[in-house]
This record gives structure tokens, C-alpha cells and sequence, in this order.
């Protein structure tokens, strides 16, 4: 994974990371919004063997002291690979299907555990999944 | 129907499959076929919690595909069929007699491998073995994504990457 963006002051406290440029996506997004970008850190999944994949997660959770994952799809190589990790990692959250709502309220947590930001950011995320009504 | 899909893919199940192959084609069913993932009951759980509801999943050995086969070609709903490397789609090919086409969906980089596509990656044997698929009367095409465009092998060992 060779797309790796975590500049900044700040300590990163989770990684994305999803399909082609997803996460860059989000991330930049969330940067726009709040200027919080670099509490995440942006992986992409292209072109990586599931090797890689699980060795790069690896490597950047050492690396950052994160101990949360968002990731796109349920059913993809990257969430594949974080569940891996997580098996031998019980401290490690994982979270899949992550949208900016989900982000922008995990950026902002005053949780007092990873688990628990994770856990509410993804019921916001969910909660911002709607179809607006004509009118 | 039965499989409307034969495919290499390291990556196993993944978003290419389940979403980008198994939507087009209405995907009922997929079989993984690896002689380790077979054999392990929670990296069935792992790719069973990959799957939407809707589809079904069958593990099996090499050996229990090729008993198999007769049954997942005559299943009523479509399906994909996947190995994680070239050397279990040989062996399937060789004790089924009746795969017409494999698809290279993903081969990734490795120490000893050379790029031919940006998602296929060869060794000089495993280039051997896609040659003796070829050489079964099996047509080898590479295409990650349906709306690609398919790639017989000639041009894909002729490839260098683009």
C-alpha cells in the first residue's frame, strides 16, 4: 500500500482504508470539514496482494498506535485482512462500510475508549444512511 | 446455469467478486476452492461473513471440487467458482475435463514474479502452467472487472505491466 497520508501535528487515531482512492476521498474530506485529517490514516488497497495488505495494516497500527480500522466493503480484501489482525489483537476494533459521517464523528470523540468512539461513530454513520423525502 | 465463472483470484473472495462479478451475473452461489481454507474452520467463518445473505458458499479440496463438480454445474442458480492460485486451477481442470475458460482475476506481486498486467504477476512456471492450461483446450483470458476488456493470454505474457 503505497498511499500512505498522515501528515500533520496531530496523533492518528484510526486508519481507513478501502478501494482505489475511498479512503483518500473521505480523509480529504474530513480535512476540509474540520482540518482533522491527520487523526486518520489513508490505505488503499490497489494493486496489493492479501499479504501486503495484512503486512501494511500491521506495520501502520505499530507504527501510529491506532487501534481502530475503518473499512469499505464487509466482503473486502482489506477488511479480510484487518479481521486477521484483529483475531490475534483483541483490542483492535474494526468497522466496515465507513462513510464521512461516520469519520467526522470519530475525529471529534471524547470516548473514553477506542471501542467506544468506534461504536458511536458507526451508529452516526448509519444514522446519516437515509433517503430524503420529496417536499 | 451453474458456473458461469472460473476464476484465479489470490485475493479469494473479495469486492471484485462480490459486488463487481456477482451482481452482473446475479450470483447465487460461489465455490472456494483451496485445499487450506478447506481445511480450517475459521477461515471458512472469515470468507462466510464476506458473502451478502443472498449468495450461498461451498469450501472445498481440490480433490472434493473435482467429485464435486458434476453437482456445481448443475445447480439452477449461477456461480463463480475460485481457486487462489494457478496450481489448484490446474488440478481442477485436469480431474474435470469440462472447464472451457479460466479467468486470471488477480495474481499479485511476489519475489519471483514478473509483472505481466498490473494485477497479474508470473513466475516463469506459473507462465509454464497457463501454457498447459491452454494446451487442455482451456481458453486463459485476463479481466478483473467485467467492464474490462478480456485479455487472451498471449497477450498477457507478452505484457509488461500497462
Amino acid at each position: 500500500m503505497s498511499d500512505i497520508q498522515d501528515a500533520g501535528a496531530g496523533k492518528p487515531r484510526a486508519i481507513v482504508v478501502g478501494h482505489g482512492e475511498f479512503s483518500a476521498g473521505l480523509v480529504s474530506a474530513v480535512g476540509q470539514i474540520c482540518g482533522l485529517a491527520d487523526k486518520l490514516v489513508v490505505l488503499s488497497n490497489v494493486g496489493q496482494s492479501p499479504q501486503d495488505i495484512e503486512a501494511t495494516l500491521r506495520h501502520e497500527l505499530a507504527r501510529t498506535g491506532a487501534r481502530v480500522i475503518f473499512t469499505d466493503l464487509p466482503g473486502g480484501s482489506a477488511t479480510i485482512a484487518a479481521r486477521r489482525i484483529a483475531k490475534d489483537n483483541p483490542e483492535l476494533v474494526l468497522v466496515s462500510g465507513v462513510n464521512l459521517a461516520t469519520l467526522l464523528d470519530f475525529v471529534f470523540s471524547s470516548a473514553d475508549t477506542p471501542e467506544q468512539a468506534a461504536r458511536a461513530a458507526a451508529e452516526r454513520g448509519k444514522a446519516s444512511l437515509v433517503v430524503i423525502e420529496r417536499g | 446455469m451453474g458456473i458461469q465463472l472460473y476464476r484465479i483470484d489470490d485475493r479469494l473472495i473479495h469486492g471484485q467478486v462480490v459486488v463487481g462479478w456477482g451482481q452482473p451475473l446475479d450470483i447465487g452461489f460461489l465455490v472456494l476452492v483451496d485445499d487450506l481454507v478447506a481445511s480450517s474452520d475459521w477461515e471458512k467463518d472469515l470468507y462466510r461473513m464476506a458473502i451478502p445473505p443472498e449468495m450461498e458458499i461451498y469450501f472445498a479440496d481440490v480433490d472434493t471440487a473435482i467429485r464435486e463438480h458434476a453437482r456445481y454445474a448443475s445447480d439452477p442458480r449461477p456461480g463463480i467458482l475460485i481457486t487462489g492460485d494457478i496450481t489448484s486451477m490446474l488440478r481442477l481442470v485436469r480431474g474435470v475435463k469440462a472447464i472451457g475458460s479460466v479467468n486470471l482475476g488477480g495474481i499479485h506481486h511476489r519475489a519471483g514474479r514478473a509483472e505481466k498486467l498490473r494485477y497479474v504477476f508470473l513466475t516463469p512456471e506459473e507462465e509454464a502452467q497457463l501454457h498447459s492450461l491452454e494446451a487442455s483446450g482451456v481458453e486463459v483470458l485476463a479481466q478483473d472487472v467485467p467492464s474490462a476488456r478480456a485479455r487472451p493470454l498471449a497477450e498477457v505474457l507478452e505484457g509488461d505491466g500497462r
